[in-house]
C-alpha cells in the first residue's frame, strides 16, 4: 500500500480531479485496518487507515454492527502505542464510532490511565472520549479525577472537563451538580476560555435556583469577567435576570442596565453587539434607554464587514417593528444598504425602511424598490411585499402609489408564492382601504387575463364575485369574468360560472345579460360548468325566495369539508336522500403543530385552511353496521383510545369511548400477543356499580382472536336522555383459551376458560365536549352576548409552571384551543387563553380563561363561560369546582 | 443550554458543493441525506456570492449560516436563528486561519484531502458537541500540529523497531529534499 497518502510532493498536479481517496472502498479499507492488530505496530500506517476509516463515515458511508465491532476492538489496540498523533485519531475515531455500553468496558482503563497521565493532551482529551461514550454507573468512578481536572493548571484540560460537565449535566445532574465548588473556583480562571466554559456551566446547575442565579449575575457584572464568550454569556444572564425580575420590581430604573450599557464600550464586537440586542429586547423598553444600542447599531451599519452588517440591519429591523421612531436615524445608512452586494442585508435594510418610513418618503422608497425588485430572488421579494402592505394599511392615503407598485410586479415574472403573496396583499388592501377597491379590482382582473396559476383564477373569480356586485359599476366586470369562460381550463371555467351567478343575484339590472350568458355555459363541454350553469339559471330564475338563493350564493359551509366529503362517500344511494345535517362538525386537530412554518402566513384569500383526515367517519360506519346500536341516533364524539394494559403484556387491550344521545358505547380493541394461544368468545364482563346512572343494555363478543390479529368488542350502556353523565367502570376481559401448535398453526379442540383484569376506564366531562375551533374568537364571544355568562375565580394551587396549568385545564375541558392560546410564553406570569367546544345536545360553548401565578407558584384562575345555555354555562363550571 | 452560544454544524464543501469533512452538533439533520440536502441548499444558495475577503452571512430555514470561500474550498458555520452572528463569525474565522496555519498557506481542496486527519483534528479542536471549545487559530492550529508534527515520544521510550522506523523516516526525508 505505497499510496502517496499523506504525502506532500506535488507529483500530481497535473491531474485536474486529483484525490488520495479516490476510488476509495469500504470493504478493502476495513482488511487495511487489520494492521492495528500487528504486533509490531507502524504509527503512520495505523493514522492513515484511521483517516480513511473516518473519511468514509464522513461522507455518510455507515458501518455495520459487526464491522463497527470489529473497527473498535482493533482500534483499542493501538493503545499500546505512544505515538502522540496516532492517539490523538485514535480518540476521534472511538468518537464517532461511539460504541456500545459493553464495549465501552473494553477502552475504559486505558482511557483512565490516560486522564491521569502527565501528558496534558491525553488528559484532556481523554476526559472528552470517555465523558462522551460513557454511562452514569462509570461516571462516580472517574468523578474524582474530573473534579481535578476542573481546575487543572492546563486551561485545555479545564476547558475539557467543564464542557464534559455541561454535557453530563443533561444526563447525569445530581452527579455533576456536587462539582460546584470547583466549577465556582475555575470562574475565576485567568484563561479566557475556562471563565467561559466555567460560567457556562456553573449557570446551568443553578439555573433552577432563581434567587442564586441573581447573585452569580450581580456579583460578576461587578467584577472583570476577561473573555467575550463569557461576558456574552454574562449579558444574556443578565437579561434573563431582569426579564423575570421586572413584573416583580416596579421601582424607577432597571436593574443591570448600566452593566449592559457599559458593555456597548467593550472591545470586542461581539460583546457589543449582544449587548445592543440585550437592551432592544427588555421588556417595555424606553426610548432614552434605546438611544445607545441604536447608535452603536448604527455604526455598524456601515462596517466593511458583511456579518456586522447583517447583525445590524436584522437588529433594527425588529425593533422597528415596535419602536420605529427610534430608528429613524439609521435610515440614511439604511438607503445605502439597499445596494448591499448581500441580498439578505439588501431586504432587511428595504424592509426596515418600509416600517420606518413616514408618509411622505415613500414615493421615492417605491422608486428605489422598483429597481431593486428585479434582481432579488423570489423569497426576498415577498418578505418585502409583505411589508409593503403593512406599510399601505398604515398610510391609507398612499394606496395610489402601493396599489401601482403591486399591479406592476404582478405583470412581471414569478413563482406562485410570489405572485400568490401580490394577490394576497391587493385583496387585503381592497378589504380595508375602501378608496382603494376599485383600482384594485380593476387591478386583479386584468391579472386574470393572463394567470398561468387555477388556483389564483378561481381564489379571484371567487372574490370579484363577493366585491364586485356592491360597487359603484359592476357590469365592468362582467366583461372580464365572462372571458374566462372562453378562455380557460374547466375548473376556471366553473368559478367564472358561479361568479356570473352572483352578480346576476345581487345586481337586479344585470340579471337578464346575466342569463343570456348563464345559458351559454349550457353547452360547455364540462360537466361541472354545465351543471352549475344549469343550478343558477334555476334558482336565479325562480321567483322569490331572494334570501335563500343569497344564503345559497354567498353563505359559508360550516362543516369541515373533509368530513362532508367522508360522509358523502360512506352515503349509499336509497330512497332516503342525503342529509347534510348528518356530517359531524368536530374537527380532529393534528397533534403536532407545524413548528418550522416560516412565520405567519397571510390570511388573504380562500376559507380556513384544509382540516386534517378524521377518524369519526370510520367509527360511525362501523358502528352503524352492528344492528344492536343501529338506533342509538347520532353518533356525538368518540374519544382516543385509552389503554387499559401495561405495555408488553400478555393481552393488549385498549377502549374508545362512542358518546350517544342515550347511550355509550365502549369499544375495546384487543390484541393478543401469545403465538401458542388462540382466543374465543372474547366479552368484557363491566362492574358499572360505581357509574350509578348507566344500565348495561346490551354487548357483542369477539367470536375469536388468533394471535397478532387485533379484533373488538363492545359493551353499550344507556344512560339519561342527553345528561353529561359520569362514572368508573372495572373492566374484566372474559374469553376460552385454546393452546395452538405453533408448527402447524392449528388450535385444540378443548379450551379453557379464562379471565385477565383489565384497568378501570372512567367516563369524565371532556366526554361530552366537542373540539370545535371559532375562526375569530372576539367576534364569537361577541355575538353569543353575556346573556348565558358565568365567571368566576379558582385557586389551583400550587403548580409547576403556567403551562402545566393552562394545559390541564384544557385537557379537563377537552375544548379547542383558539388562536394559538395555549402556548403560554416562557416565563410569563400571566396568560389568557381562549377555547371552544360544543357541548352534548350541540350547544356551542366559548371560554376564556385567565391564569396568575403568584408567589411560590400559586396558580389562580378566573373562568368566564358564554354558552347559548345557562345550564352549560353552570356545568363547565362544575366540571372545573370537581376537577 | 439555550443560553450557550451553540454551533449547529460546520462544513467544509470544494467547489461543487461536495463534502470535504462536515461535522454536525444538532439532531436537527438526523439522517445523512437530511445533512445532504441542507449542505446542498448551503451551497446553492451561497455559490454565487463572493466571499473571499470577509466572511459573508445568509439566513434560510431558520438557521444562520456564515461562510468564506478560498480557492476551491467553501467553509461554513450554522447556528440557530437567535444565535449572535459576530460569534459564528469568530468561530468561522478560527476554523478557516487555523486550516490555513496547518496547511502552511496552500488552501486548496487537493492539500485539504491530503491532510485530511489534520482537518478533522482541527474541527475536534473547535467544538465539542456544539460548545465553542477554542477560536484562537493560532492556539487551535498549535493544538493539533504539535503532535502530528513528530512522531511522539522521546526515543528512549520507544522500542528498538520503532526506533528504527524513525530514523529510517528521517534519513529519507532528508534524502528526498
Amino acid at each position: 500500500m505505497a499510496q502517496p497518502f499523506l504525502k506532500k510532493d506535488d507529483d500530481h498536479d497535473d491531474e485536474v480531479d486529483y484525490s488520495p481517496f479516490l476510488g476509495i472502498e469500504k470493504g478493502a479499507v476495513l482488511q487495511e485496518a487489520r494492521v492495528f492488530n500487528d504486533p509490531q505496530l507502524d504509527p503512520r500506517r495505523c493514522s492513515q487507515v484511521i483517516t480513511k476509516l473516518l473519511y468514509l463515515l464522513n461522507q455518510g458511508e455507515t458501518f455495520t454492527k459487526v464491522e463497527a465491532t470489529e473497527v473498535f476492538f482493533a482500534v483499542t489496540k493501538l493503545f499500546q502505542s505512544r505515538d502522540l498523533g496516532l492517539r490523538r485519531m485514535v480518540y476521534v475515531i472511538i468518537k464517532e464510532l461511539s460504541p456500545s455500553a459493553d464495549e465501552v468496558i473494553i477502552v475504559t482503563s486505558s482511557l483512565m490511565k490516560d486522564m491521569t497521565s502527565k501528558t496534558d493532551m491525553y488528559r484532556a482529551n481523554a476526559i472528552r472520549v470517555l465523558c462522551q461514550i460513557t454511562d452514569g454507573t462509570l461516571l462516580t468512578q472517574i468523578e474524582r479525577y474530573l473534579k481535578q481536572a476542573i481546575v487543572d493548571k492546563n486551561p485545555v484540560v479545564a476547558s475539557a472537563a467543564l464542557v464534559s460537565g455541561i454535557h453530563l449535566l443533561q444526563t447525569n445532574p445530581e452527579i455533576v451538580k456536587r462539582w460546584s465548588n470547583e466549577v465556582q473556583e475555575a470562574v475565576q480562571s485567568r484563561a479566557a476560555l475556562v471563565q467561559f466554559h466555567a460560567l457556562a456551566l456553573l449557570h446551568q446547575i443553578r439555573q433552577n435556583d432563581r434567587l442564586a442565579v441573581n447573585k452569580l449575575v450581580s456579583s460578576l457584572t461587578r467584577g472583570s469577567v476577561r473573555s467575550p464568550l463569557a461576558q456574552c454569556l454574562l449579558i444574556r444572564y443578565t437579561s434573563q435576570v431582569t426579564r423575570e425580575s421586572a413584573s416583580n420590581t416596579q421601582t424607577g430604573d432597571r436593574p443591570f442596565y448600566d452593566f449592559l450599557e457599559g458593555c456597548l464600550r467593550h472591545k470586542a464586537e461581539m460583546v457589543i453587539f449582544e449587548a445592543a440586542r440585550a437592551i432592544t429586547e427588555l421588556n417595555g423598553v424606553t426610548s432614552r434607554e434605546l438611544t445607545p444600542a441604536i447608535t452603536v447599531l448604527q455604526l455598524f451599519l456601515s462596517s466593511t464587514k458583511p456579518v456586522l452588517r447583517f447583525a445590524a440591519v436584522r437588529t433594527l429591523n425588529k425593533v422597528a417593528m415596535t419602536h420605529p421612531i427610534a430608528v429613524t436615524n439609521c435610515n440614511i445608512d439604511m438607503e445605502s444598504l439597499i445596494s448591499d452586494q448581500n441580498r439578505s442585508i439588501a431586504t432587511l435594510a428595504i424592509t426596515t425602511l418600509l416600517k420606518t418610513g413616514n408618509e411622505s418618503s415613500v414615493d421615492r422608497l417605491m422608486k428605489q424598490i422598483t429597481t431593486f425588485m428585479s434582481d432579488i430572488a423570489d423569497e426576498f421579494k415577498i418578505v418585502v411585499i409583505e411589508a409593503i402592505r403593512s406599510l399601505c394599511l398604515k398610510f391609507p392615503l398612499k394606496h395610489r402609489s402601493l396599489m401601482n407598485f403591486l399591479s406592476n410586479i404582478l405583470r412581471e415574472e414569478g413563482g406562485f408564492e410570489y405572485k400568490k403573496a401580490i394577490v394576497d396583499s391587493i385583496v387585503i388592501l381592497i378589504r380595508d382601504i375602501p378608496e382603494a377597491k376599485e383600482s384594485g379590482l380593476l387591478h386583479l382582473c386584468e391579472f386574470i387575463e393572463d394567470c398561468e396559476f387555477t388556483y389564483l383564477s378561481t381564489q379571484i373569480l371567487h372574490f370579484l364575485g363577493i366585491e364586485g356586485p356592491k360597487t359603484s359599476d359592476p357590469s365592468k366586470y362582467i366583461r372580464y369574468i365572462y372571458n374566462r369562460v372562453h378562455l380557460e381550463n374547466a375548473t376556471v371555467r366553473a368559478g367564472a360560472v358561479s361568479t356570473l351567478a352572483k352578480f346576476g343575484a345581487m345586481v337586479d339590472s344585470l340579471k337578464p345579460r346575466i342569463f343570456v350568458l348563464l345559458r351559454r355555459c349550457l353547452f360547455d363541454t364540462d360537466d361541472e360548468v354545465r351543471d352549475r350553469a344549469t343550478l343558477y339559471l334555476k334558482t336565479l330564475g325562480a321567483d322569490g325566495a331572494v334570501e335563500d338563493m343569497k344564503e345559497f350564493l354567498f353563505g359559508s359551509l360550516d362543516i369541515p369539508l373533509v368530513n362532508l366529503e367522508r360522509s358523502l362517500k360512506n352515503y349509499e344511494p336509497s330512497e332516503e336522500s342525503f342529509d347534510i345535517n348528518s356530517v359531524p362538525k368536530e374537527v380532529k386537530i393534528q397533534p403536532l403543530a407545524e413548528k418550522k412554518a416560516p412565520g405567519k402566513k397571510p390570511t388573504g384569500l380562500g376559507g380556513p385552511p384544509p382540516a386534517p383526515p378524521s377518524t369519526i367517519d370510520a367509527y360511525e360506519k362501523l358502528l352503524s353496521s352492528i344492528p344492536e346500536f343501529a338506533n342509538f341516533g347520532k353518533l356525538f364524539k368518540s374519544s382516543a383510545p385509552v389503554e387499559l394494559t401495561e405495555a408488553e403484556t400478555e393481552y393488549a387491550v385498549n377502549v374508545v369511548k362512542h358518546i350517544f344521545d342515550g347511550h355509550v358505547v365502549f369499544q375495546y380493541n384487543c390484541t393478543n400477543t401469545i403465538p401458542e394461544q388462540l382466543l374465543e368468545n372474547v366479552t368484557v364482563i363491566v362492574d358499572a356499580s360505581e357509574a350509578e346512572e348507566f344500565a348495561e343494555v346490551a354487548s357483542k363478543p369477539l367470536r375469536s382472536l388468533p394471535y397478532d390479529s387485533p379484533g373488538q368488542t363492545f359493551v353499550a350502556f344507556e344512560k339519561p336522555e342527553g345528561v353529561p353523565a359520569v362514572g368508573k367502570f372495572s373492566n374484566m376481559l372474559r374469553f376460552i383459551v385454546k393452546e395452538v401448535d405453533p408448527s402447524t398453526g392449528e388450535a385444540e379442540d378443548d379450551g379453557v376458560e379464562d379471565e385477565y383484569q383489565l384497568e378501570e376506564l372512567e367516563v369524565v366531562a371532556a366526554d361530552y365536549m366537542l373540539k370545535v375551533g371559532v375562526s375569530n374568537f372576539r367576534n364569537a364571544w361577541e355575538s353569543m352576548g353575556p346573556d348565558c355568562e358565568r365567571v368566576d375565580e379558582y385557586d389551583l394551587g400550587p403548580r409547576e409552571n403556567l403551562a402545566e396549568a393552562v394545559n390541564a385545564v384544557i385537557n379537563l375541558l377537552g375544548m379547542q384551543p383558539c388562536e394559538g392560546t395555549e402556548v403560554v410564553p416562557s416565563n410569563s406570569r400571566s396568560h389568557t387563553c381562549l377555547l371552544s367546544g360544543v357541548y352534548i345536545g350541540n350547544v356551542k360553548v366559548l371560554v376564556r380563561l385567565q391564569f396568575g401565578i403568584d408567589g411560590p407558584k400559586d396558580v389562580a384562575m378566573k373562568l368566564a363561560v358564554r354558552s347559548e345555555d345557562e345550564a352549560v354555562s353552570d356545568a363547565i363550571h362544575e366540571i372545573v369546582a370537581s376537577g | 443550554m439555550e443560553l450557550c452560544p451553540l454551533i449547529k454544524n460546520i462544513l467544509l464543501l470544494d467547489s461543487e458543493g461536495k463534502r470535504i469533512a462536515v461535522k454536525y452538533y444538532s439532531d436537527d439533520w438526523p439522517t445523512n441525506s437530511a445533512k445532504e440536502a441542507f449542505e446542498k441548499a448551503v451551497f446553492a444558495k451561497t455559490q454565487k456570492t463572493n466571499a473571499r475577503t470577509d466572511a459573508e452571512i445568509t439566513m434560510f430555514d431558520n438557521y444562520v449560516v456564515v461562510y468564506k470561500f478560498v480557492q476551491d474550498l467553501h467553509f461554513f458555520v450554522t447556528g440557530g436563528e437567535n444565535e449572535n452572528e459576530i460569534i459564528l463569525a469568530a468561530v468561522l474565522q478560527g476554523f478557516f486561519d487555523a486550516v490555513g496555519l496547518l496547511l502552511r498557506g496552500t488552501v486548496d481542496k487537493k492539500e485539504a484531502l491530503e491532510n485530511l486527519d489534520l482537518i478533522l483534528l482541527c474541527l475536534d479542536e473547535i467544538v465539542d458537541g456544539g460548545i465553542i471549545l477554542e477560536t484562537d487559530a493560532n492556539v487551535i492550529a498549535g493544538k493539533v500540529a504539535s503532535h502530528s508534527m513528530d512522531a511522539g515520544a522521546p526515543l528512549s521510550e520507544q522500542t528498538i523497531t520503532q526506533a528504527l522506523a524513525t530514523a529510517r523516516e528521517h534519513l529519507t526525508r532528508s534524502l528526498l529534499k
